[in-house]
C-alpha cells in the first residue's frame, strides 16, 4: 500500500523522432521515383495499347500541348493560385477568432454551431451560381466558395486544440492570477499549435478544391476554367495538364504548411503525422 | 498561517446528485509547518488543496490564510500537481520562469533565481533542454522549481511523486526535505504513501472518505534531518502502523497499538 503501482509512462515521452539523413531519402527521393515510374508506365501503356488521345493522352502529349500554350496556362495557374491563397488566408482569419469565441462561451457555441454545420451541409457547387448572382462576377464569390469549403475543419481542429489543454495548466494559470487573455495567448494557443497545423493541412488542400469549384461556375480565368473550356473543345491533353498542375499545386502548398510547422514549431507533435 | 474552520465542500455532479467531498474540516497549520495528507482515494484531499489554493471555494465554513479569507488564488502560493504538466514548447528555464512571466514579475534577477533552483534540484546544465528530453523524474523536479520560483510562503503539493518509480521517489522526497530546510515554507503535501507521509511531516492528517473528514492528526516527533533510514526506528514504525490502522481498520494489522 505504501508504494503505488507504476502508472503509465508520461504520454509526451515518445521516443525521439527519427529525422536523420535517411529521412530526406524517404520523404523526397522515394516519392519522386515512384511518381516518375508511374508516368513511365502511363506513357508505355498509352503507346502499347494505342489509347486515343481524347480518352487518355500520354504524358508526352500532355506536356507538348500544354507547353504550346505555356504563357496562357501560366496565367490561369496564377489566377487559381491567387484564389487559393486568398481563400486560405481568409479561412485562417475567420477560423482562429471563431474557434476562440466558440470555446470561450458555451452559450455562443450553442448559438453559432448549427450555422456552422449548416454552411457545411449546403452543396457548394449548388451555392456557387447563386453567389455569383448575389456578389457579381468577380473574385469575391470565388473566395467565398473557397472559404466555405476550407474553413470548417480548421475551426473544428483549432477549437479541439484550445480545449485540449490539461486542466492543471489552466489551474496553474489561474493560480498565477493570469487574465483570460494571457491564458489564451500563453497557454491555450501554443497548446493548440499541433491541432491548428493539422487543420491548416486539411484547409490548404480543401482551398484548392474550393477554388476549382468556384472557377467551374464563375470565372474567365483559372485552371478550373481552363479544364472546362479545353474539354469543351476536345483539347483533352490541356485539361490533363491543368489537372496535373492543380495536383502539384496542392502537394506543394501542403508541404509548405508541413515545412512551416517543422521550422517554426519544432516541438509540435503533429509533426509526427504519418506521411507529412 | 492557514486556518480551516468547519470547511465543507459539496459538488453537484452531472446526474444531479450532490457529492459531499469535504465535511466540517477544521485544521490549523502553523508557519513553516510541514503537513502531509493521507487517506483513501476520493476522500477529498485534492479538494482540500484546491480550496487552500483559492481555485475553488468552500460551500460552507471558512478557509483563511493569515486571517484573510481565501476567495481567489494568491500569488504567494506555489502548486505542484500530480503530473508535471510542463509547457512542451518552452525550455526548462522558461518553464521555471513561467509563473513569474504570468504574474508580470519577471526582472533581471529572475533568471539567476531560476538557475539557482535548477541547481538545487540537480538540474544544472539542463536549462536549455526541452521538457520532452527529460525523464519523468526530471520533469517533476522542473515542476517543483516552477512552484518555488516566486518564492512562495505556502507550497501545495498534490501527490507530486505519484508518477515516479520507487527509487526516484525516495530521492525526490529527500530533495524536497532539503529544499524545505534551506528555504522554509508552509507545506501541504498529499500522498498515498504512508512512509513518505511520515518521513516528511511535522503532522500527518489522516482523512476518512465519504464524506471527507479529518479522522485524526498525528504528530511526528522524529528528529530532523530525517532520512528513509529512520524507517527502522520504533517511533517511525509505530506512527506508520497507527496510520495504516486508521485507514484500513484493524483488518490488515497485527497487534498494533490501540488508537491514541
Ligand atoms: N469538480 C468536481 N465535480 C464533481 N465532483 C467532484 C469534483 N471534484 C471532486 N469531486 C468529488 O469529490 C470527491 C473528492 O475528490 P478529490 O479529488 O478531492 O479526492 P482525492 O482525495 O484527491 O482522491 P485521490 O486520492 O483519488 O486523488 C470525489 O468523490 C469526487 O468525485
Ligand atoms: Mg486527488
Amino acid at each position: 500500500m505504501s508504494v503505488q503501482a507504476a502508472p503509465p509512462l508520461d504520454e509526451r515521452q515518445k521516443p525521439p523522432r527519427r529525422r536523420k539523413k535517411s529521412a530526406a531519402l524517404y520523404e523526397v527521393v522515394l516519392p519522386l521515383i515512384a511518381t516518375a515510374g508511374l508516368f513511365l508506365l502511363w506513357e508505355a501503356a498509352c503507346r502499347a495499347f494505342n489509347i486515343p488521345g481524347y480518352l487518355l493522352p500520354a504524358p508526352t502529349e500532355i506536356w507538348k500541348d500544354t507547353m504550346a500554350i505555356g504563357p496562357t496556362v501560366a496565367g490561369h495557374t496564377m489566377a487559381t493560385f491567387k484564389t487559393v491563397m486568398l481563400g486560405f488566408v481568409v479561412s485562417i482569419l475567420i477560423s482562429l477568432p471563431l474557434a476562440v469565441v466558440l470555446t470561450a462561451s458555451p452559450a455562443i457555441a450553442a448559438a453559432v454551431y448549427p450555422f456552422l454545420v449548416w454552411t457545411q451541409s449546403i452543396p457548394k457547387v449548388a451555392l456557387a451560381p447563386i453567389l455569383v448572382v448575389l456578389l457579381g462576377t468577380n473574385e469575391l464569390p470565388r473566395i467565398v466558395i473557397t472559404v466555405l469549403v476550407a474553413f470548417f475543419p480548421l475551426v473544428i481542429s483549432v477549437a479541439t486544440g484550445l480545449l485540449s489543454v490539461p486542466p492543471e495548466l489552466i489551474e496553474l494559470s489561474r493560480a498565477c492570477r493570469a487574465s483570460k487573455l494571457s491564458e489564451l495567448l500563453r497557454i491555450r494557443l501554443p497548446y493548440a499549435v499541433p491541432f491548428i497545423f493539422a487543420g491548416l493541412k486539411v484547409a490548404i488542400s480543401l482551398a484548392v478544391v474550393g477554388a476549382v469549384v468556384a472557377e467551374f461556375v464563375n470565372a474567365d480565368a483559372g485552371l478550373g476554367f481552363l479544364i472546362q473550356t479545353s474539354t469543351a473543345f476536345f483539347k483533352v491533353p490541356v485539361a490533363f495538364g491543368a489537372l496535373i498542375i492543380l495536383s502539384v499545386m496542392g502537394v506543394v502548398l501542403f508541404q509548405i504548411v508541413v515545412a512551416a510547422e517543422r521550422i517554426f514549431f519544432p516541438w509540435s507533435s503533429s509533426n509526427a503525422t504519418p506521411g507529412a | 498561517m492557514i486556518s480551516l474552520n468547519r470547511v465543507t465542500r459539496v459538488f453537484n455532479s452531472r446526474d444531479g446528485d450532490q457529492v459531499t467531498a469535504l465535511q466540517d474540516v477544521s485544521l490549523e497549520i502553523g508557519r513553516n509547518e510541514f503537513i502531509t495528507l493521507v487517506g483513501p482515494s476520493g476522500c477529498g484531499k485534492s479538494t482540500l488543496l484546491r480550496i487552500v489554493a483559492g481555485l475553488i471555494l468552500p460551500t460552507a465554513g471558512r478557509a483563511s490564510i493569515g486571517g484573510a479569507e481565501i476567495t481567489e488564488p494568491r500569488s504567494e502560493t506555489g502548486i505542484v500537481f500530480q503530473a508535471p504538466t510542463l509547457l512542451p514548447w518552452a525550455s526548462v528555464l522558461d518553464n521555471v520562469l513561467f509563473p513569474l512571466r504570468m504574474m508580470h514579475r519577471i526582472d533581471s534577477t529572475s533568471t539567476d533565481k531560476a538557475m539557482a533552483l535548477l541547481k538545487l534540484v540537480g538540474l544544472a546544465g539542463f536549462e536549455g533542454k526541452s521538457p520532452r528530453e527529460l525523464s519523468g523524474g526530471m520533469q517533476q523536479r522542473v515542476a517543483i522549481c516552477r512552484a518555488l520560483v516566486h518564492d512562495p510562503d505556502i507550497l501545495l503539493m498534490d501527490e507530486p511523486f505519484g508518477a515516479l518509480d520507487a527509487l526516484t521517489r525516495e530521492e525526490m522526497t529527500m530533495e524536497l526535505l532539503r529544499i524545505w530546510s534551506e528555504r522554509p515554507k508552509t507545506v501541504l503535501f498529499v500522498t498515498h504513501s504512508i512512509t513518505e507521509a511520515v518521513v516528511l511531516a511535522d503532522r500527518v492528517v489522516v482523512m476518512s472518505p465519504r464524506p471527507g473528514r479529518i479522522q485524526e492528526i498525528i504528530e511526528i516527533g522524529l528528529p530532523r534531518p530525517r532520512s528513509f533510514e529512520s524507517e527502522a526506528t520504533p517511533e517511525f514504525h509505530e506512527a506508520s502502523q497507527h496510520i495504516r490502522q486508521l485507514i484500513f481498520g484493524t483488518r490488515h494489522v497485527g497487534p498494533g497499538r490501540a488508537a491514541a
